[in-house]
């Protein structure tokens, strides 16, 4: 059971204790009424899968009840990095790099 | 810290009675969910009587009132005296305007009180959370998973902590605490 | 009775504690303290089962959990067996029934012995090579074939009875072995202040050193064993360490997870029943150091496997820890120093030891000198061609191994025991499964950990230290570094003072020279799953490369021990037949568990009626005492339906129904999920989330919501109640409850976090009770408090709180009957009360109590939708004929883009239609595909399918809603079920079946 740290609880908990919640930094439209249809594919569907560092939504579900955000080695299953919803996501080569060492 | 006394066993025969750890039901309580950012919880603090923690996974209390940090905005507040009307009232005039969201869970929850020198033995059957009271200590409190049910654990004392939760889930809970403790009869 | 091979004195048994026990039904004595496999040797049984495959005889090896051969079954009682454990772990009690498996009849008779004779028939890859053509063949031959001559041992037959328990445990320091390695590295850490846990599989913690009888060992001059004893006993009275024996560390998971399994109870004769049988300890450990010590090597000659052929080490072990002698004349086999510590010691117990024959040209050292000087015949490069002896080794082949590695024979030896080393493999399994990569030694030709992935090291001679001052520094070093590590502070204890013990050399890989034709002998590499040297080299020349694949194909090292035994003999044979090096051939990945688990202790307590919660809502008790049969929706027990006496599911169903469109029904709605929604912004978030309008909808109304996933799918409904200008109270369908609060509050924190709104599940704060039908009114009016129920003053879909029964409520008008109803929310504690007293208003209107499938059924007849039954995550609103529930003015709802995709405003999508069969008495079958003829031909692609199928007593006949293609444009035509028993017609019509003007709601 993986242990991940809850940047607002300040503490690792079991996996069970929270609920993956696909990639992160994909934001809803503002007006979805104004995209094509071929844009509100992209944003309903398109996800980048990528073998290394992705950025993803976790929810702290049986715990605080929030959503942050994770930088996971879809690898290693590492996670790199936690933040707080609406953080900018972390610089991903220098995290790469970081791990690597 | 002074003792921590919010629940009260009930009165029924206790779930467990075996060496080293007791579980009990406890008594009711007027029970809140109070949701909303750091300008409403300074408000609700003087009018609940004690201040809503802001420090993650702690509690505050005084004898018969207790706030429990659940989230950044949410905290789980316990009251053993005043009916949960009267208090909803008070809490809601002081807030006025200030957005927040007060909601009254008394029936929701139920509670266990477990208890003991083996209470923390008990709970670490089906709960993976470190119990050291030197890491989990006294005031602290938490939503988690016990076995596959949600509770929040309350440690209101060394060898004392209580389960808050959801009523229908407290039957699996409290069979589970005394399925384990059946081992404990034994000399 | 006599164990005729127990020596006078000596051992760690209790001899004032005799215990009788039976293997295959004989009655035999041991002691307590003994092993199973103890206790047999001691009464000279050697013959403990058959082999896997050639059901060859087969005999105790070693002494420890990596035994291939001695698999038993224990019995308890009738149903009540634990087949395939090792006798050299089992601790003898009084009564313990065993029995050996793999043969029929009996043991020293055994049918399946034939398949010995036909061993040429059985080498690497006889199945896949066998069983393949005809087709035909597989099950009614291979199948069979394989299913009886498959798998060891018989599966219980009953249910287990036993008790398992679970604990989950934190540390900063996990030690794991209690040898000499491990008890320093404990000592260390402990003394350092840190959080320890020490376990070991053995019944008794000490290791190699409950077995250290040399007087010239000495550890702070003290004998070994009272070193072991010290330091055992300031651990167990430091409060901050645990010590689990018999507890063996069976999986190393990411993170330090490690899963420890004890054996609470398997030792006792007579266990109490509260206690666990087992218990699962999931540790969560700062730093783990590993101290599993080393694992001795069989040689591979001919023939290496008949009973009476051992490790030395374990011939050791059975006389100076348990008093049983292996032998009356013994033999060694060896090619390393410590075999000589095992030949020394048997003599000295008065057993004849007539020759060490070492591989090795020019033995040296103290050990070799010492057994010389004790009278033993030692001979150099001398090695064992084969054996003899059917059910007990005889005589051993001897060879002399000359300097070009031909060998020449030298005779034979005859013996009842023979003991065999060929050297020690650092025991790397758990280092392995905490992903850490093996790096060969060259020196010491061992794979040794090589760095660590986890927060964890290895101590002692699994990481091939050796030498028992070496080892014990080591232990320190290691419980020293660890604890530094996980508290920040290590303290090395001050290093005892050890004479002898001193490491040996020595050691050989791999298949033994031998003067016997090579076409035509056996020499075992894996015990357990009899494969032979023979069979490797086979599967190198078939063309296997990677010694994954070798390992596969031979079945090679995927025994219970997981190679521990075989793994370094079969990467030697397969290197030297692939002409590659050790370290490039490289070690198979050791995988969980270590040895086997029960499953049990892998379910913990989670079996029977605590497997999941149990959810009841408050007023189950009553639907019990009523005699209500229940089903299960998600966690949740509901009432089905309440059959009188005499009556089945169908009339209790036929009468309630009929009941609530004649007076008035009561039902049970308490599962429903309920949300409250309160702050400023939530009327402007709950327009967001539903597909209706909400901004308008005045205080103490209601409103039907329809819940949309951003795809254009329907995932939820219920009806919202507005209780406030900032508080909703929003009810979800029983399933979807979690579902939806998860949705909301995805959207509300990701997406609109600007929004002052929270959400706050009451789901179980309220007992719902809804009382339908036209008498309805009448039956809660004398309750009720504060409340106007005149129609105008109430109309349907709105809310209004007060008191029943002097209970705060809050009330709703509101049906899913299509009759006029309410429902009665009240605090949880009172929904019995309340219940109680609206059911004798009820009575006495001669109302009933209905359940899930009459609600199921009076919907039905007036086409209301249940989430998950006419919709599968692919219907759209308009699929449903559900249009009208969208705010045709809103800018933006969750789900509203999707709804203007191409594939959803596309013809042809599959409607909600009601259908009729010809034949009022046929009811359709949920989920029967819908076709446009009656015997459509094969690879037809169906209309679509029914999704709700009643008799309705209203109608008086069947009913049916079905998803259809184009339905709607289909109605008044004739489509077809096609079933088994022949294709039913059916009419398409409209889903609301009755009182469509809806004239029934409004009274």
């Amino acid at each position: 059971m993986l242990l991940i740290h809850c940047p607002y609880c300040g503490v690792e908990r079991p996996e069970i204790e929270f609920r993956y919640g696909g990639e992160a930094h994909i934001a809803r439209p503002a007006e979805p009424s104004k995209l094509s249809d071929e844009e509100w594919a992209e944003f309903l569907y398109m996800r980048t899968n990528p073998r290394g560092l992705m950025a993803e939504r976790w929810r702290h579900v049986h715990g605080c009840g929030r959503f942050f955000n994770a930088i996971r080695d879809t690898v290693s299953d590492r996670f790199l990095k936690v933040y707080k919803a609406g953080e900018k996501r972390p610089d991903m080569k220098k995290l790469a790099a970081e791990a690597a060492q | 810290m002074s003792e921590i006394a919010i629940h009260q066993a009930n009165g029924a025969a206790p779930v467990v009675s075996a060496r080293g750890a007791k579980v009990n039901l406890a008594a009711p309580l007027a029970r809140f969910s109070f949701r909303g950012p750091e300008a409403a919880c300074v408000k609700a603090g003087p009018a609940f009587r004690t201040g809503l923690p802001t420090t993650p996974l702690s509690s505050s209390h005084t004898q018969t009132r207790a706030a429990l940090w659940l989230g950044p905005d949410e905290w789980l507040l316990l009251a053993a005296d005043g009916s949960a009307g009267q208090i909803f009232g008070v809490i809601e005039a002081a807030l006025g305007d200030t957005p927040h969201a007060l909601v009254d869970v008394s029936e929701r929850n139920t509670a266990l009180i477990v208890s003991g020198p083996r209470a923390a033995w008990l709970l670490n059957s089906q709960l993976f959370l470190d119990l050291d009271d030197t890491v989990f200590h006294v005031g602290m409190a938490t939503r988690t998973l016990f076995a596959k049910a949600e509770i929040v654990l309350w440690r209101t004392g060394k060898d004392q902590f209580v389960i808050e939760c959801w009523r229908s889930f407290l039957p699996y809970v409290a069979g589970l605490l005394a399925e384990v403790a059946r081992e404990l009869e034994v000399a | 009775m006599k164990q005729p091979q127990r020596i006078a004195s000596g051992g760690r048994i209790d001899r004032a504690a005799p215990l009788s026990f039976t293997f295959d039904g004989e009655t035999y004595q041991g002691f307590k303290g003994d092993t199973l496999a103890s206790a047999l040797l001691a009464n000279d049984i050697h013959l403990v089962g058959r082999s896997f495959k050639y059901h060859r005889p087969r005999g105790i090896l070693t002494a420890g959990s990596e035994e291939p051969n001695a698999l038993v079954g224990l019995r308890r009682d009738e149903g009540q067996n634990t087949p395939n454990l090792r006798a050299t772990q089992i601790e003898l009690y009084s009564g313990l029934d065993a029995v050996s498996q793999n043969r029929f009849p009996s043991l020293s008779f055994d049918i399946g012995a034939v398949n010995d004779l036909l061993s040429p028939l059985f080498a690497a890859g006889f199945y896949y090579k066998t069983f393949m053509w005809p087709q035909s063949f597989w099950n009614k031959v291979y199948e069979p074939f394989i299913r009886a001559a498959a798998g060891l041992g018989n599966a219980p037959r009953d249910a287990d009875r036993d008790r398992y328990a679970n604990t989950y445990a934190h540390c900063d320091v996990l030690v794991i072995g209690s040898g000499p390695a491990g008890l320093a590295a404990a000592t260390a850490a402990a003394e350092s202040g840190a959080r320890v846990i020490l376990c070991d599989e053995q019944r008794e913690m000490g290791g190699s050193l409950l077995h250290e009888n040399d007087p010239s060992v000495a550890i702070s001059s003290e004998p070994a064993g009272q070193w072991v004893e010290k330091t055992l006993a300031d651990l167990a009275a430091n409060d901050r360490v645990t010590l689990l024996p018999r507890t063996t560390a069976f999986g190393y998971f990411a993170q330090n997870f490690v899963a420890l399994a004890e054996r609470v109870t398997d030792h006792l004769a007579d266990p109490d029943p509260r206690l666990p049988r087992e218990r699962l300890w999931q540790v969560r450990a700062k730093q783990v150091v590993i101290a599993t010590g080393a694992i001795e090597r069989p040689m591979v000659f001919p023939e290496n496997d008949r009973p009476g052929i051992m490790m030395a080490e374990a011939g050791r072990i059975y006389l100076n820890r348990y008093g049983a002698k292996v032998g009356s004349r013994v033999v060694i086999a060896t090619a390393c120093d410590t075999a000589y510590h095992a030949a020394i010691d048997l003599k000295q117990a008065g057993i004849e030891v007539d020759l060490v024959a070492d591989l090795r040209p020019d033995p040296q050292g103290a050990a070799i000198d010492a057994a010389k000087a004790a009278g033993i015949r030692v001979e150099p490069a001398m090695v064992v061609t084969g054996t003899q002896g059917r059910k007990r080794v005889s005589k051993a082949l001897l060879g002399r191994v000359r300097p070009d590695g031909s060998v020449v024979s030298a005779g034979s030896i005859a013996c009842d025991c023979l003991l065999m080393s060929g050297g020690w493999t650092p025991n790397v399994s758990l280092y392995s499964q905490s992903r850490g990569k093996v790096v060969f030694d060259e020196a010491s030709g061992a794979f040794v950990p090589g760095p660590s992935v986890q927060a964890e090291r290895s101590a002692g001679s699994c990481r091939g230290i050796n030498g028992l001052a070496a080892v014990i520094e080591d232990g320190f070093e290691a419980g020293e570094v660890a604890a530094k590590a996980a508290i920040g502070k290590g303290k090395r204890p001050e290093a005892p003072e050890v004479s002898g013990g001193e490491a040996g050399s020595g050691g050989t890989l791999g298949a033994l020279p031998h003067d016997r034709d090579a076409a035509r002998v056996r020499a075992f590499v894996d015990f357990q799953n009899d494969v032979t040297a023979k069979d490797v080299k086979l599967a190198v020349r078939e063309g296997f490369q990677s010694i994954e694949h070798i390992k596969r194909y031979t079945t090679t090292g995927m025994a219970t021990d997981q190679g521990r035994l075989s793994n370094m003999n079969a990467l030697s044979i397969a290197s030297t037949a692939l002409d590659r090096t050790i370290p490039d051939v490289g070690l198979t990945t050791f995988r969980q568990p270590y040895t086997p688990v029960t499953f049990g202790t892998l379910a913990t307590t989670s079996r029977g009626d605590l497997f999941d919660p149990v959810r009841q809502t408050p007023i189950h008790g009553w639907a019990e005492e009523q005699g209500a049969a229940f089903e299960d929706v998600g966690l949740w027990k509901r009432a089905w339906y309440f059959p009188k006496p005499g009556e089945g599911m169908h009339e209790a169903v036929a009468r309630e129904c009929a009941t609530v469109r004649e007076t008035v029904g009561l039902f049970d709605a308490s599962t429903l999920g309920k949300i409250e929604v309160v702050g400023p912004d939530a009327a402007e978030f709950l327009n967001r989330i539903y597909t209706n309008p909400w901004l308008k909808l005045g205080v103490g109304k209601l409103r039907y919501g329809l819940m949309l996933n951003e795809a254009g799918f329907i995932m939820d409904d219920g009806v919202v109640g507005r209780i406030a200008e900032d508080r909703f109270h929003v009810t979800t369908t029983t399933g979807g409850a979690p579902r939806v609060l998860a949705h909301m509050e995805d959207y509300l924190q990701t997406e609109w976090p600007d929004l002052d709104v929270w959400l706050t599940s009451t789901t179980e704060q309220w007992a719902v009770i809804a009382v339908q039908g036209p008498k309805a009114r009448e039956a809660i009016a004398p309750l009720v408090e504060g409340i106007d129920l005149a129609p105008e003053a109430m109309p349907h879909m709105s809310m209004q709180t007060g008191t029943i029964c002097g209970v705060p409520t809050r009330l709703f008008r509101v049906s899913f009957t299509g009759e006029l109803g309410f429902e009665i929310n009240v605090p949880a504690s009172k929904g019995r009360e309340v219940w109680e007293a609206v059911w004798e208003r009820v009575k006495a209107l001669e109302g009933c109590a209905y359940g899930t499938e009459t609600m199921h059924v009076l919907r039905a007849e007036k086409g209301y939708i249940i989430v998950g039954q006419e919709t599968d995550g692919t219907v759209t609103p308009d699929d449903v004929g559900m249009d009208w529930a969208i705010g045709k003015k809103k800018a933006d709802f969750v789900g509203m883009r999707s709804l203007a995709r191409p594939d959803i405003v596309v013809s042809g999508r599959k409607q909600l239609v009601g259908l009729l069969t010809d034949n009022p008495s046929v009811v359709l079958e949920e989920g029967a595909q819908v076709t446009q003829e009656a015997r459509p031909a094969l690879k037809t692609s169906a209309l679509g399918h029914v999704t709700s199928s009643y008799h309705s007593p209203a109608l008086g006949r069947s009913i049916a809603l079905a998803l259809v293609a184009d339905g709607r444009a289909k109605t008044g035509s004739t489509l077809y079920v096609p079933m088994p028993d022949g294709p039913i017609a059916v009419e398409v019509v409209s889903p609301v079946f009755y009182d469509p003007q809806g004239a029934r709601l409004d009274v």
